[in-house]
């Protein structure tokens, strides 16, 4: 009964923050109903046993993200209401966008069989000591290479930087 | 259920004293900063005025309270109430003493002893930011907005070695459990501190707190000389109170955490004979004295730090946190875990 | 170029030698400073309870003599005023009349005595320049006050009590006078 009352609740405030985050038209606003949102999935995450996982996601993604985030904002001084730009070029491509995500999220959902409860899930599986075996056994290479990937991005924008510097 | 009622009261005593202890801390800094610099500090309000942190909240509370006409006054008090919330969060897995035996259960004196306590730790830390940038970004005044910024940057670079100076502790224990961790340094004699495993690592994870406090010398989103009071400007009476009162709830906190870690927790020489003599309930007290010792000792060394050491230029912050620590903190981390190799 | 004092120290740009760069040992000793520091002596004097000991020739507020019989000293000479290098005193001078002569020691006294305390900086030039042993400065502190008009002191402030226990001894400050002078 809890953990039912639980779940909906969450997945009601994750779904009604993630709308608001959309259509907000001040900034700041967003980026704390995205904070909320952010808050009610890791709830989910907990309610699956994955505390690693929930956690996790509320320090890197709310902790880190979300401040940098905060930060740009603040500094762009978007405090007054945005006015979306209506060339017709770059409506077509964020519909286009759209509709491949939609598409990916259908298909991604589609080979998901539903109706588990929460409970039925593995009790252990969402430990850090389970998650661990899982990444460094199974999934090392992607692991590994993920890791790589962000290595990368980090030095080329070291780079980027500060070639900037030296030509002025 | 008297496990139930146990830790709904404990959850009380823990908020009384977080506060008790904080309010104290206030008291405490004036006399430890007057004392530093060869004056008496506040001694009007009661004996020793020891009565002090009592009137300051009462004029803290008899304030006028201000928001500004022009500051966004949802945001504007949902950020002293942020910093307040998260400041206080963090108390629930800090394990304050051994455990005891209720209704033929052993019960450890903690509010929750989560296997991810240091993550969640570090999840409420790095929330403890939003307070400050909600709040200063809401007064809409420059300097509120500048140490709102200066907050939010610092926060998230010291947090990186913060997290790397922990990592090479989890190495050592092998769990994430702060209760594992406390009891993991038992030692033979009780004194298998982490501090002897890990000096590099307590160096880097003390500065780490000093800046996620925002204490002296990281003290730059409230800077007087330049910012007038940084994020907290346009703040007034208990909102502004609640501002410098969780600075000092953090510090209790995040002294804590540091004993936890590096300090043995409630652990102390030759405890395991003191328990064969004593009884269960007075050990237990034993140990929680002698962990707030080691609290205690550490609050104090904040404060001696704060009336030592002058405030960071930014650079200099952001060349201490990026350049020095993080590659420090790396280093430690990869030398813990070739050891570890080494000696299995 | 010769140093002006002793104190003075050659300043140099040399760069910090690794062990110095690393700051610990020198936030250590600073430590150590602030610790010594703590259990030093205060130097607070806690004002209401504990008073700071004046010197003998201390020149605080002042005070306007009578003479054994209870008599006004001052006969409005002006020389305190002429005397005075803040030009803080002025007076009103006045004629006794027939009966006045249990309250003015001479025929003609002050009706008005001013002291600016603002102006006035307590150099006590005006009691050396007093003939008539009338104006003295006490070791009273001059005390503070919230606008400018309070710091105009007025004859009836300054004026001592004609009773004996309301008289104001100076008898220190006279002998230390002519301590000094000798």
């Amino acid at each position: 009964m809890i953990t039912e009352i639980s779940f909906y609740s969450l997945s009601f405030l994750a779904i009604v923050s993630s709308i608001l985050m959309i259509f907000h038209k001040n900034a700041m606003y967003s980026v704390l109903f995205l904070l909320i949102c952010f808050f009610s999935v890791a709830g989910l995450y907990v309610m699956l046993n994955a505390q690693f996982l929930g956690i996790v996601h509320i320090i890197v993604y709310a902790g880190a993200i979300m401040v940098l985030f905060l930060y740009v904002i603040m500094f762009l001084n978007m405090s007054s209401p945005i006015t979306i730009r209506k060339s017709k070029l770059i409506m077509l491509a964020a519909i286009c966008t759209g509709l491949m995500f939609l598409f990916v999220l259908f298909a991604a959902l589609w080979s998901v069989p539903f109706g588990h409860a929460p409970q039925q899930v593995d009790q252990n599986i969402g430990l850090a000591k389970t998650l661990g075996k899982v990444l460094f056994n199974e999934y090392l290479i992607p692991f590994e290479v993920t890791s790589v990937l962000f290595l990368s991005g980090m030095i080329g924008v070291v780079i980027f930087n500060k070639k900037e510097t030296e030509n002025e | 259920m008297t496990i139930l009622v146990f830790k709904i009261l404990l959850v009380l005593v823990l908020f009384l004293i977080s506060l008790g202890v904080a309010a104290y801390s206030t008291y405490s800094e004036r006399k430890v900063a007057a004392f530093i610099q060869d004056r008496l500090g506040p001694n009007r309000a009661g004996p020793f005025g020891i009565l002090q942190p009592i009137a300051d909240g009462i004029k803290m509370i008899m304030k006028e309270e201000i928001i500004p006409l022009t500051s966004n006054k949802i945001l504007f008090v949902a950020g002293p109430a942020i910093t307040m919330i998260t400041a206080l969060m963090t108390s629930a897995v800090i394990p304050w003493g051994p455990s005891v035996t209720i209704d033929g259960m052993k019960v450890p004196l903690q509010v929750a002893d989560i296997n991810i306590g240091i993550l969640y730790v570090m999840g409420v830390v790095s929330l403890g930011v939003y307070g400050i940038m909600i709040g200063g970004w809401a007064s809409n005044n420059k300097y509120a907005l500048l140490g709102a910024v200066r907050a939010s940057t610092q926060m998230i670079s010291y947090e990186l070695a913060m997290g790397m100076s922990i990592i090479a502790i989890i190495m050592t224990t092998g769990s994430l459990s702060i209760g594992d961790m406390v009891t993991g340094q038992h030692g033979t004699w009780g004194m298998g501190w982490n501090i002897f495993v890990q000096p590099l690592g307590f160096l880097i994870f003390l500065i780490c707190a000093f800046a996620e406090c925002n204490r002296t010398p990281f003290d730059l989103p409230e800077s007087e000389t330049e910012l007038v009071g940084g994020y907290h400007t346009e703040y007034s009476s208990m909102k502004l109170g609640f501002y410098l009162f969780a600075e000092y709830v953090n510090m209790f906190i995040s002294s804590a955490i540091i004993t936890c870690l590096y300090f043995g927790g409630y652990h102390f020489p030759f405890m395991d004979k003191v328990s064969a003599i004593m009884g269960e309930v007075p050990f237990a007290i034993l140990c929680v004295m002698v962990f707030f010792l080691k609290i205690l000792f550490f609050i104090f060394f904040f404060m001696w730090v704060r009336w030592t050491i002058p405030r960071f230029r930014f650079d200099q912050l952001m060349n201490l946190g990026w350049k020095v620590l993080l590659p420090l903190s790396v280093l430690n981390m990869l030398a813990t875990g070739t050891i570890i190799v080494l000696n299995s | 170029m010769q140093p002006l004092s002793s104190r003075s120290k050659i300043v140099s740009n040399k760069t910090m030698s690794w062990s110095e760069r690393l700051y610990i040992p020198a936030i250590l000793a600073g430590l150590k400073v602030t610790l010594h520091h703590l259990f030093k002596k205060k130097v607070t004097v806690s004002y209401p309870e504990q008073t700071r000991p004046h010197s003998k020739f201390y020149r605080g507020r002042h005070v306007l003599k009578r003479d054994d019989q209870g008599r006004e000293n001052c006969t409005a000479c002006g020389l305190c005023a002429i005397a005075c290098p803040a030009e803080a005193i002025t007076m009103v001078a006045e004629e006794r009349q027939k009966g006045e002569e249990t309250l003015y020691r001479e025929e003609k006294y002050a009706a008005e005595y001013n002291i600016n305390m603002l102006r006035c900086i307590f150099c006590g030039l005006c009691e050396e320049a007093c003939p008539k042993d009338a104006i003295y400065l006490t070791d009273t502190i001059s005390t503070s006050g919230y606008n400018r008009d309070t710091f105009l002191y007025t004859k009836d402030m300054l004026l001592e009590g004609a009773l004996p226990e309301t008289r104001i001894d100076i008898q220190a400050r006279r002998k230390g006078q002519r301590e000094g002078a000798m």
